[in-house]
């Protein structure tokens, strides 16, 4: 029995976080709703041997449904029959395990029959399932819009919709429109109160709507007649039981493609208001995104896994010169980075999960008592912490998984670029991470603002000063030490020109940079406690010394300014 | 219809289905620390069965009947997160190194204690391959059976209508009911756990568990909420002749065990259909036989 949890030692070890405590008891709230529901846990230890039961479930859906299936999902896709998605037939059957298996509404409180399970399982879930099929865990990994809906909805709507979506319907969230990409200002869809009706009515194109047609559907509206900004925009909640829309049709994608990116048109289609209006972009949209831009590190994860696992198998099995490929340098060079590069980056990923859940839930917290001040001052701190680390990691999650694709297919060679192996599905899919919920260069843009104010030093100091690392392990650390001295010095070199656009031109080198130091000290932290992480982060550090002493190089090349590079903008395609 | 009582009649095996070099010992016994202990597939195919009467008669109970050591109430923690309401575990020195004949006794006598409406049980178990348990029950009890049964059909108070799978075809039978069904493995495969019931009933244990239990809480948690007590039973709960349990109610002796090495290779038997060519197609080419 395939079971993607008990065969992954770096999942489990990163549910047993010290930090797990805190988060748990944020979550369960002094285990009152045990009084209430016969499923809630007694105390911590109950609450710790429940999760590692729901994601061994969780684990065996992917590996004996799921990931079965993905093959004939990617082959055949979802359709459009009469304006409606109908998904491939193994997504459906992916979507019955997982309803069956009671795994939907999976965060949600158990009062809308939701399992009250912190982020860092779902993250954990997110991964399984993009580890099976990396476009099916968009659909699930939609269900975050219940959790905006729990945090800023009125309690009529979270009546309505929540039990439904721990049932198992299916969520969408409509932001993207032919002109607003990137740019989501720029929304047109249109949203008026019809008085005869008593509702609002929305009116317009959503274009690449992931899982457009679901149950339940976020749209962003124009509430505001005559404004062009974000701040003219709505959250709007619209219920599939009015079929007011119409799937124009399905994109034909690269990848993930079990996964429907819709064209949608809304006439008249009745919508109830989320929160405030106004607050649309500027409060909901930007919550929705950072949980999505989880969501995408998670989906990265499970991807690079799966990519690492059919390399480092293909790499055992193929002889080539009388011996197992895996034997050759240039070979198990490749390897041993790919496995550094997905310790390394999953420990960002559930560090990052770590800060989110926390200040999410003292948020919730203090819905219900008014928060201690070291309280509030513990939450804002988490707050930034997510908001520095947030980007980061989607930033090196989605790109190492696109490195690990193109990695597992030239392990593999001629095979790996054929339809016989899972690889190239894994390379198609790949694409797409560091493209949507924000481009990598967009998610620079989002962090570099924690280089220049200084988020990610303070924290690479805080690592330092906790000096956590193996006895023999002082060189990698004072490696470490020499990489964080290095960066402080080209961040200054650059951001102390006071040239924006210096700055933006270097950005993405020191964000790298950052990330570096930042992944390498957490590896190091798990090498103290687990021998099993002794070799990644030496890896690691080795390969995150060379990128930033070549960023560094970059920066100190004193050679040319910016200017050479701008001179692509007077290239014009009609004079090529 | 009115609620059904189901009992589901199950035995926990070990996994004979992936075996390793060290499955069998040097005399010839099977090995049972190497093999982990599992839930008779075909027994989870007649859960599944039961399963479906209880999502269709509102009020229906389903319990598990089992009979082995004390480790075998894993199996009616199994069932319970996956729909099942409760088991029976028969457990008692006395019943130990029963053969197919004492085991059915045993059952049929804890059964009459149970008193069901319908039973269901898996065609056979993978550790004997006897498939002889269901139809022996059937036979105490004096109830009709109906085996190798895929579906069941229809079910009202007087009758139940089956689908069978026969080596070439289907038949579709009906019986009188009280009845003893047996699940062929080509019935739909069991629902998952539920990741609610099993956070539920995780700590469903029966009396011999929790004595051994080191958790405080599970005593209070036991007395506050009576659906985690797993009823166990030993020979004077069923009222059993001891004389018919146990290696004295066996009469089935063991004459030689042979270690059979295959000669050659697996073989497979295939026909002209479009379906097994397409298979055998998919089969070669993914081993790079073709293409």
């Amino acid at each position: 029995m395939a079971n993607f949890y008990l065969d992954n030692k770096d999942l489990q070890f990163h549910l047993e976080h010290p930090l797990m405590r805190k988060i748990v008891e944020l979550k369960e709230k002094g285990f009152k709703d045990r009084a209430e529901f016969d499923y809630a846990p007694v105390d911590f230890e109950d609450a710790m041997d429940s999760y590692r039961r729901i994601l061994e479930i969780c684990g065996e859906v992917c590996g004996e449904v799921i990931a079965p299936n993905a093959e004939d999902v990617d082959k055949y896709g979802p359709s459009v029959v009469n304006d409606r998605v109908v998904y491939a037939e193994g997504t459906q059957k992916n979507l019955d395990a997982i309803v069956a298996a009671g795994l939907a509404g999976l965060t949600l409180p158990r009062r809308y029959g939701g399992l009250n399970m912190p982020l860092t399982l779902f993250v954990m879930t997110n991964e399984m399932i993009a580890r099976a099929d990396a476009g099916f865990e968009n659909i699930w990994g939609l269900q975050d819009c219940a959790e905006t809906l729990n945090e800023f909805a009125s309690d009529e709507l979270k009546d309505e919709y929540l039990p439904r979506v721990a049932a198992g319907e299916t969520c969408a969230m409509d932001l993207t429109e032919p002109d607003a990409g990137s740019d989501l200002q720029a929304v047109m869809l249109k949203a008026h109160w019809d008085e005869a009706r008593g509702t609002w009515l929305l009116n317009g194109v959503k274009r690449f709507i992931t899982n457009g047609d679901a149950e339940i559907s976020l749209v962003l509206a124009r509430s505001e007649e005559g404004t062009r900004d974000a701040r003219g925009l709505s959250m709007f909640v619209y219920d599939k039981k009015h079929l007011a829309t119409k799937v124009r049709r399905i994109e034909n994608k690269l990848g993930i493609k079990g996964s429907p990116t819709c064209e949608l048109v809304f006439t008249d289609a009745p919508a109830e208001l989320v929160g405030e209006r106004k607050l649309g972009l500027i409060k909901y949209v930007m919550s929705l995104m950072n949980a999505a831009r989880l969501g995408i590190g998670a989906q990265s994860a499970g991807l690079s896994e799966a990519a690492y696992r059919e390399a480092l198998k293909y790499a055992h099995e193929r002889r080539q010169f009388g011996k197992a490929i895996i034997e050759f340098p240039a070979v198990f060079e490749i390897l041993s980075n790919m496995k550094a590069k997905l310790h390394a980056s999953r420990a960002l990923l559930y560090e990052t999960t770590r800060f989110v859940s926390i200040y999410k839930d003292y948020g919730y917290l203090g819905r219900d008592r008014k928060l201690e001040p070291e309280e509030r001052t513990e939450m804002k701190e988490y707050t930034r912490l997510a908001d520095a680390f947030t980007p980061l990691q989607k930033f090196f999650l989605s790109e190492y998984c696109n490195q690990m694709a193109y990695d597992a297919i030239q392990i593999l060679g001629g095979s790996g670029y054929m339809k016989d192996y899972p690889v190239e599905r894994l390379y198609r899919d790949a694409r797409i991470m560091n493209i949507y919920e924000g481009t990598s260069q967009l998610q620079v843009v989002a962090a570099i603002r924690h280089v220049t104010t200084g988020t990610y030093l303070a924290k690479m100091k805080e690592y330092e000063s906790e000096a956590r690392y193996p006895a023999d392990m002082g060189d990698v650390f004072k490696q470490l030490v020499a990489m964080r001295e290095e960066y402080e010095r080209c961040v200054e070199k650059v951001v102390s020109t006071e040239d924006g656009e210096w700055i933006d031109f270097h950005a993405r080198r020191m964000v790298e940079m950052a990330g570096y130091i930042i992944m390498s000290h957490l590896l190091l932290q798990q090498a103290t406690v687990c021998d099993d992480y002794r070799n990644s982060a030496t890896v690691f550090a080795k390969f995150g010394y060379g990128k930033n002493s070549e960023a560094a190089a970059y920066i100190d090349n004193a050679c040319c300014g910016i200017d050479p590079f701008k001179k692509v903008l007077d290239e014009r395609v009609e004079d090529l | 219809m009115k609620a059904l009582k189901i009992v589901v009649l199950a035995k926990q095996v070990p996994d004979t289905r992936n075996v390793g070099k060290d499955a069998m010992k040097a005399d010839g016994t099977v090995n049972r620390a190497a093999l982990p202990a599992i839930f008779n597939p075909e027994d989870l195919n007649a859960l599944e069965q039961a399963l479906e009467l209880k999502d269709k008669f509102a009020g229906s109970t389903v319990q598990i009947l089992t009979m082995g050591p004390p480790r075998a109430a894993d199996i009616i923690r199994d069932a319970m997160f996956r729909g099942a309401d409760g088991g029976v575990l028969l457990t008692d020195r006395k019943f130990a190194g029963a053969d197919t004949l004492a085991t059915s006794y045993a059952l049929s006598r804890a059964l009459v204690n149970i008193q069901p409406d319908i039973i269901i049980a898996g065609r056979q178990a993978i550790d004997g391959d006897t498939a002889q348990v269901g139809p022996q029950v059937a036979e105490k009890l004096g109830w009709p059976q109906v085996t190798y049964a895929e579906q069941i059909l229809s079910l009202d108070e007087k009758e139940i209508k089956v689908k069978r799978r026969l080596d070439n075809g289907v038949e579709t039978v009906t019986a009188p009911m009280p009845v003893v069904v047996t699940v062929n493995g080509s019935a739909p495969d069991c629902r998952p756990q539920h990741a609610k019931r099993v956070m539920k009933y995780k700590y469903a244990r029966t009396a011999t568990e929790l004595q051994e239990a080191d958790m405080d809480y599970l005593g209070t948690l036991h007395g506050d909420r009576p659906y985690l007590n797993i009823v166990e039973w030993g020979v004077t709960d069923i009222e059993a002749d001891e004389v018919q349990l146990g290696l004295s109610g066996s009469p089935t002796k063991v004459k030689t065990i042979e270690n059979v090495v295959f000669a050659s290779k697996e073989a497979k038997k295939l026909t002209s259909a479009d379906g097994d060519i397409n298979e055998l197609m998919k089969e070669l080419i993914a081993s790079h036989t073709l293409g």
